[in-house]
């Protein structure tokens, strides 16, 4: 039994289909990335997996459990960190966990909340106001609330979204122990090098549905082969590479402002100019050709 | 091990209503007010003080004497009471939703646990009606400084608070959940918790209004609590006993109304 099914889903808002007949399923100990842009559909299987959203079509299944009808017993084994901060910003930090130790039915509040206060490395804050925490110590709280009662399962919404990179990878070693703990974790994120750095499998979800899902490697092997090439040159001339390179069969994706030719490695002479940059394929790549968006 | 039998999934073990559900988030508004009583408290009690100085010595030094038989302390004293209930349950529930579902994302955060919307509501209406009860008490204790005789009856007014606090933090709730902009919340006061408040019973007696407004303010709970407030201190009477029963039924019922609208607003 998958930790997470999803069969056939679809979720309506008026005229939008936010998820558009999604089947997922999450095998228990890993780590899945739901990897897409803004607007894919990841937030909104966020709440259908809460049973803050109902489906309008389709099956859920969470830890055994068919949703929304028993969502309830489904959520008391699971651990959600949102996207946005919801702390209690004036109430102390001890207090932020213990609610919901409580809320989670957690037998022992104290023992609970001091694995919190260490997981968060919050100790000597613990009579501290939220309010007066830095923005990396009040996502690592939010972590720890999530992961109060010890979840078997953890969703984690865009956990990075919006750090700098210094409380980024500070947060993500913290969701590596957790993986390495064997906790099942579904991760949505549009940031590539979360999804390559944390996911087992990656899930690329566009327009509410999955339209690839593998291991990392397996994703850039098959979408993006072995090499990109990447040119940086004027507009004019960028226009000329990429019709050549197109002629060839090459898929050309923009970068910014250079072009990448994806597969490069089987390019012959001529559609990849001298002076362009070869390195190795990426998740990027991938999550660029097959969502058609600029990556993060 | 029976391969079907391991394969089988886990019996729902929630039920509703949940007391486990329900203290945890009653929890996180103790947790709350903890960092707020005092302020609470310094209005709670210097509000009645005001009102009692300027209409209770004020107007019943000058203009009224008596009225229904008691002297106009008395008489606004006791009836204060309902004034302290509505303001501290109605708005604190209208604005405290909002703030809590819009602005701070707090019931995302409670709903992703295993709590649902009725649970959410219960706790929200019933720790809303324990500080009304408490709080509603105020008026009286800041009367007997004014001349107010203690009564045993009054051990009741608590409780009395307590049912029509809850019915009106369900309306205030209700309300929030049914706003899209917290400036809507000016049409709800001006057109509902003004006029409840006002044909009461506080200030004046309803039977000195047109005979429809006396018939109206039958429906108006808060008319209904100044008046067992008052047979509280003075000595109660046999239709009491129907005023309670409305108290009750007016929770239950809009109750029901805030469970609903919530679960509207909150649930996609």
């Amino acid at each position: 039994m998958a930790a997470i099914e999803l069969h056939g889903v679809v979720k309506r808002f008026g005229p939008i289909t936010a998820v558009d007949g999604l089947d997922l399923d999450v095998p228990k100990g890993i780590c899945l990335g739901l990897l897409g842009p803004n607007g894919a559909g990841k937030s909104t299987t966020m709440r259908l997996l809460t049973g803050q959203a109902h489906q309008d079509e389709g099956e859920i299944r969470v830890l055994g459990h068919e949703l929304p009808r028993e969502s309830k017993d489904a959520r008391a084994l699971m651990g959600v960190v949102p996207q946005l901060d919801n702390l209690d910003v004036d109430v102390s930090v001890e207090d932020n966990l213990a609610v919901f130790a409580r809320l989670y039915r957690v037998p022992d509040v104290r023992a609970a909340v001091d694995r919190g206060l260490a997981l968060a490395r919050l100790a000597n804050r613990r009579r501290d106001a939220v309010d007066g925490l830095s923005g990396g110590m009040r996502r690592r709280l939010l972590l720890a609330r999530g992961l109060i009662h010890d979840p078997q399962l953890v969703l984690l919404d865009e956990p990075t979204v919006g750090l700098d990179p210094q409380i980024r990878t500070e947060l993500w070693s913290l969701i590596d122990a957790l993986r390495s703990r064997g906790t099942t974790i579904l991760m949505s994120t549009h940031y590539i090098e979360e999804a390559e750095r944390l996911a087992d499998e990656v899930a690329v979800m566009t327009h509410g549905k999955v339209i690839s899902r593998g291991k990392p490697a397996e994703l850039v092997a098959q979408h993006a082969g072995r090499e990109t090439a990447e040119v940086y040159a004027p507009p004019d001339r960028l226009a000329d590479v990429r019709a050549k390179a197109e002629a060839q069969g090459l898929r050309v994706r923009p970068a910014g402002p250079a072009i990448a030719i994806v597969g490069s490695e089987k390019a012959t002479d001529g559609a990849v100019p001298p002076d362009a940059i070869r390195r190795a394929a990426s998740l990027e790549d991938v999550f660029v050709m097959l969502t058609g968006e600029e990556a993060e | 091990m029976n391969s079907e039998v391991a394969q089988a999934p886990p019996a729902p073990q929630m039920r509703r209503l949940e007391p486990a559900a329900i203290g945890g988030v009653m929890s996180r508004e103790v947790a709350n007010f903890r960092t707020f009583w005092k302020a609470t408290t310094f209005s709670s009690v210097l509000e009645p003080v005001i009102y009692l100085l300027a209409f209770g010595l004020g107007l019943g030094a000058t203009l009224v004497n008596r009225v229904d038989g008691l002297s106009y302390v008395e008489y606004v004293g006791t009836g204060m009471v309902a004034t302290a209930v509505i303001f501290s349950s109605a708005l604190p529930a209208m604005f405290g939703t909002f703030v809590k579902e819009r602005f701070q994302r707090t019931y995302d955060a409670i709903l992703a646990a295993p709590v649902d919307v009725e649970e959410l509501v219960t706790a929200e209406m019933l720790w809303i009606g324990l500080r009304s009860g408490f709080y509603g008490c105020f008026p009286l204790l800041v009367s007997m400084l004014f001349g107010l005789n203690p009564a045993p009856g009054m051990l009741l007014v608590p409780f009395f608070c307590f049912f029509t606090a809850l019915g009106f933090a369900a309306f205030g709730i209700a309300v929030a959940a049914s706003v899209s902009k917290i400036d809507q919340f000016n049409y709800v006061t001006t057109l509902f918790i003004t006029p409840l408040f006002l044909v009461a019973g506080t200030f004046f007696p309803i039977s000195q209004l047109p005979e429809g407004v006396q018939i109206a303010s039958q429906a108006n709970p808060l008319h209904h609590l100044v008046e067992l407030v008052r047979d509280s201190c003075f000595g109660f009477k046999a239709t009491d006993l129907l005023r309670v029963a409305f108290l009750v039924t007016f929770a239950v019922l809009l109750w029901r109304v805030a469970v609903r609208r919530m679960e509207k607003r909150l649930i996609d």
